[in-house]
């Protein structure tokens, strides 16, 4: 175990904790937002999925990576569209149509990736660029200030949602809306826009996490990558108790375990594979119960507002 | 309301008088010629372009029907994505009630259905793989398995990893410790540790086959610590490829070559080349042998090939060295899971 | 004689559980565009889908082959639904089952067949039980939201599978030969279930998972346990007045789901595969909350929804190996069908709501 607290691997710890928290963060502050306003978006997956493919479809056709991350936002947006129109204005189960709209942008990425691109390539994506200054401090400087800008954006996205959603009247309505919508709606608050906003909001965040894998940390599309990250945002949403700090908590907790469990096996300590890619799920859960009763759910969560209902 | 009910109703009879009109699948009507084409169809776990295990089969199938003359002369159906193993089943049940001449199952995890279907279409050739196992002692016949004895290549190329490695670490990023992953790992762990002793080798598993972040984290990882030479088995390792072509560091492949992704960070690759497979099995069919045949890819062979990329130079001494290993292979003076024999 | 409101009342009801059901076609019009794109004939592919899922013997066996797990597992989360919560870790719960089914029956493969397989099949779900029961007895105790926990249990449960499939629980004649696939060794045979036709895969665990359905209805509608737990599911303020402990049903009900989708998992290794396997579960866990859902959360609709959902995913295989689309394609058709079912329910909702204010 000594092995393992050594500085070059506890530097190593937090750099790839804080690249690999950054998809995470896009899609969970994202939920955050859609959540807040009792929309449970379960199709965050399938988002990324399609923010991925066009993101990377689009950045290497026209070579330019801005455009790229345009186009994942913009496919982010259209993706929560369809499940505002879905859960919103259609009051379908969210939890299902969440499960829908994950199989739909799996399905259509993959097959968009087929038709337009055949086979995986890569690209070169966004680089490094070390912040002056902050960036030439020993160790601290490697760790926090020399990443790509896709991962400082997923920082700074956190202090910004948090003012938004506690220090602005748009916030304020969003979790009226999520608390109470009928009494949010007697106040004159609109609360169909109101959610629609957020899961659209939420959607375009998605694709950018998707876009910040096929176009900042992996540099190519392939089916189905995300694998399963969309559902571990959703659940960082509950795990951070519906606050963005608590998010970024939630996050740096899973992503920096994930990264230990890697080195734990670079460095031979002897567990096997499987149990060490295990860790953590096993230590989310673990977290959740000393976190789960403090956590305070939007009353409205997952219950579909129609007017003149109670 | 009303109308919308009675739209929808209207909308329904319509699609399903459309579907009934045409329920009955267009025969085939195939102009008769004089020689029947030859029938294959397989199914596959991941897809025909994963870089990997099914595209390479599904290669050099194409290969082995251009030689035949042609889609006319040599017909290939395929499934792909056929993770599900009970689907997998029925498309391989299905293929051999449609009476397809040779149906191959392309992955480990079908062979239990296969020996449950096989007995039912004595007439059909099946084949499948990875694995040695015909069926035979079930009294199974018209089964033939084949297997690439990956260590081989794995061997070879940790040879030639653990000699380019200018900081005496490797990196294996596997996917899950079983089948050809495990295979291909340890010969490139023992290649690696009888070219260089002191050399180290790190090797992670994700625990995926699909999982190309965590695959690429891995990669990340490895760099991280000190690797500057990598190497991984299965479809997701383009993750892996892509942190490699970012970081500077180099790849080793196997299964299929994986240039596309990183042109200039794939340094060799062990390729497996079924058609001396297929050729052998489309033969025998033809002849009315309908299986009871393992097969093997090896260098001996030539089901196994080393393919430099043009790009990466490496130097001449190092190989000439993966030659020797190469031959050492192919005469048995050295066993890839342990190192040269006494 | 029925009198003609109870005609009408029957009526209504039967127009409000197929309205849902008409999304499929709208879905499949939609599919039939992207097809047509793709340069292939929609009616022709269409055609082979349904002749591929109803159209033979074969067809529809696999079928009902695939609509065994899928009404386990939509059964549980029907019993979670009811109850108010969400269940989807029907596939780690799944895996759990056929993992302690297989270690079980290969480990006292000398009991006859009559104490065997019922134990298998009770052990199955036992595991399951308890793979649901951590994420119910969490959020009982502490008030861990359950989709949280389940999709955790999901990836730890893969795992779980991985590590002993290739170490403790692998086939040794896997080693032997060197080939080394993550697979467990054959059960005995007295735990196969009996095949029900020749030259198909179907087996006596879809006349179980009948049965099952009826039991769970009769559960759920004729029990103390199963009145509350729908109570509870309802609106767990009025349960709570009415002095029912909402906390101790809701992880009841998880418990419950976590059951039948573990009997599931013990079904598909003694039915299906007669060992365990990498990749068993098939993405079961999900679609079977499809299945419930099309069965609209009723333990009988489960059955004609989990056929048709099964058919649906079968049929779609065999419209991919005639037509060679892409099989992404049937996975957007598939996202498509729920969103329209989801979407569609809609309409049943106000119908129902109309009347109801109408008396």
């Amino acid at each position: 175990m000594a092995e393992l607290f050594t500085l070059p691997v506890l530097l190593g710890i937090f750099y790839s904790g804080i690249r690999l928290a950054t998809p995470y963060l896009y899609a969970a502050i994202g939920e955050t937002f859609a959540q807040r306003s009792g929309v449970l978006n379960l199709g965050v997956d399938g988002i990324m999925l399609m923010g991925a493919y066009t993101g990377f479809y689009i950045a290497m056709k026209t070579e330019n990576l801005l455009l790229g991350l345009l186009g994942a936002a913009a496919a982010g947006f259209l993706m929560g569209l369809l499940m505002a129109v879905v859960s919103v204005s259609l009051q379908a189960e969210q939890g299902i149509s969440g499960i829908g709209l994950n199989l739909f942008g799996l399905g259509l990425s993959t097959l968009l990736f087929k038709v337009t691109l055949g086979g995986v390539e890569s690209i070169r994506g966004f680089q490094p660029i070390r912040i002056p200054l902050l960036g030439q401090i020993p160790y601290l400087g490697d760790i926090f200030f020399n990443h790509n800008l896709l991962v400082y954006g997923a920082f700074l996205l956190v202090p910004i949602a948090n003012f938004i959603l506690n220090k602005t009247t748009f916030g304020l309505k969003v979790r009226a809306v999520g608390q109470n919508p009928q009494a949010a709606d007697t106040l004159g608050v609109n609360v169909t826009l109101i959610r629609y906003t957020t899961v659209c909001l939420g959607g375009i965040l998605a694709g950018i996490a998707g876009a910040s894998l096929s176009l900042a940390l992996i540099n190519l599309f392939q089916e189905n990558m995300t694998s399963g990250m969309g559902f571990i945002a959703v659940a960082l949403v509950y795990f951070g108790g519906w606050r963005p700090w608590g998010v970024l908590g939630g996050a740096l907790l899973f992503s920096f375990v994930n990264a230990l469990q890697l080195w734990v096996q670079v460095k031979g300590i002897n567990i096997p594979s499987d149990i060490a890619v295990m860790m953590p799920y096993i230590l989310t859960i673990i977290a959740l119960t000393f976190s789960g009763r403090r956590a305070r759910q939007p009353q409205a969560l997952t219950k579909p507002f129609e007017r003149g209902e109670n | 309301m009303k109308k919308i009910v009675v739209r929808i109703a209207l909308l329904v009879a319509l699609v399903s008088l459309l579907l009934s009109a045409c329920a009955q699948p267009a025969a085939p009507t195939q102009p008769a010629q004089e020689e029947k084409p030859f029938r294959v169809a397989v199914v596959m776990p991941s897809t025909i372009t994963d870089l990997a295990f099914s595209q390479s089969f599904f290669e050099a199938l194409k290969k082995v029907q251009e030689e035949e003359g042609g889609p006319s002369k040599f017909e290939i159906a395929y499934s792909e994505g056929m993770f599900n193993v009970p689907d997998a089943a029925a498309a391989i049940r299905d293929y051999a009630s449609q009476g397809y001449d040779l149906v191959i199952a392309h992955g480990s995890q079908y062979g239990t259905s296969l020996s449950q279907i096989a007995p039912d279409f004595p007439e059909t050739a099946f084949a499948w793989g990875t694995s040695l196992d015909t069926f035979q002692a079930q009294g199974i016949n018209n089964v033939y398995a084949y297997q690439a004895e990956s260590q081989e290549g794995g061997y070879v190329l940790g040879t030639i990893a653990a000699l380019m490695s200018k900081t005496g670490v490797l990196g294996v990023c596997g996917p899950v410790n079983a089948g050809d992953a495990k295979l291909f790992v340890d010969g490139f762990v023992a290649g690696a540790k009888n070219a260089k002793p002191d050399i180290q080798v790190n090797v992670t598993f994700t625990g995926s086959f699909s999982d190309v972040s965590l695959m690429a984290s891995a990669a990340e990882t490895h760099i991280a610590a000190g690797a500057d030479m990598l190497t991984g088995s299965s479809q997701s390792v383009v993750g892996a490829i892509g942190v490699a072509k970012d970081k500077g560091a180099y790849w080793f492949g196997t299964q299929w070559e994986q240039t596309p992704v990183g042109p200039e960070t794939v340094v060799a690759t062990q390729v497996f080349d079924w058609t001396i497979v297929i050729r052998d099995m489309v033969k025998s069919v033809r002849a009315g042998v309908l299986g009871g045949k393992a097969y093997t890819l090896t260098f001996k062979n030539g089901g196994l090939k080393l393919v430099y990329n043009d790009k990466v130079p490496v130097p001449d001494d190092i190989k000439a060295k993966a030659q020797e290993t190469i031959d050492g292979i192919m005469n048995g003076t050295i066993d890839p899971l342990s190192g040269p024999k006494q | 004689m029925p009198s003609k409101t109870e005609y009408s009342r029957l009526l209504n009801r039967t127009i409000e559980a197929l309205l849902p059901l008409l999304a499929v076609p709208v879905a499949l019009l939609i599919g039939a565009v992207m097809i047509y794109a793709l340069g292939v004939n929609p009616l022709q592919a269409y055609g082979t889908l349904f002749q591929g899922a109803f159209g033979n013997v074969s067809g529809f066996t696999q079928s009902l082959v695939k609509a065994t797990p899928l009404l386990l597992v939509g059964l549980g989360v029907t019993i979670a639904f009811r109850g108010g919560v969400i269940n989807i870790g029907g596939e780690g719960q799944l895996i759990v089952g056929a993992l302690a089914a297989t270690a079980f029956s290969i480990g006292f493969s000398d009991l006859p067949r009559i104490i065997l397989l019922p134990l298998t099949l009770l052990i199955a779900a036992l595991s399951g039980a308890i793979w649901g029961g951590v994420p119910g007895i969490l959020k009982a105790r502490l008030g861990v939201n359950e989709i949280l926990s389940t999709v955790m249990m999901n990836a730890i449960a893969l795992q779980l599978s991985n590590y002993l499939l290739r170490g403790p629980m692998i086939d040794p004649a896997e080693i032997e030969r060197g080939t080394q696939i993550a697979q467990s060794d054959l059960l005995p045979q007295a735990v196969w279930l009996s095949r029900l036709m020749p030259r198909t895969l179907l087996h006596s665990g879809a006349i179980l998972a009948l049965i099952m359905a009826v039991l769970v209805y009769i559960f759920l509608w004729r029990t103390t346990i199963g009145y509350r737990i729908r109570a509870v599911g309802l609106n767990p303020d009025a349960a709570r007045y009415a002095g029912i402990p909402v906390q101790f049903y809701q992880a009841l009900s998880l418990i419950l789901g976590g059951a039948f989708a573990g009997l599931a998992g013990g079904v598909e290794v003694t039915g299906v595969h007669h060992r365990m396997i990498e990749g068993l579960s098939g993405g079961y866990g999900f679609s079977g909350i499809v299945a419930a859902l099309f069965g609209k959360l009723h333990p009988l609709g489960a059955i004609p929804a989990s056929v048709l959902f099964g058919g649906l995913l079968v049929g779609a295989d065999r419209m991919q190996r005639a037509t060679q689309v892409p099989s992404a394609l049937i996975t957007v058709i598939l996202g498509l069908v729920v969103l329209f079912v989801v979407s569609s329910e809609i309409w049943a909702r106000r119908r129902a709501r109309r009347r109801e204010t109408r008396g």
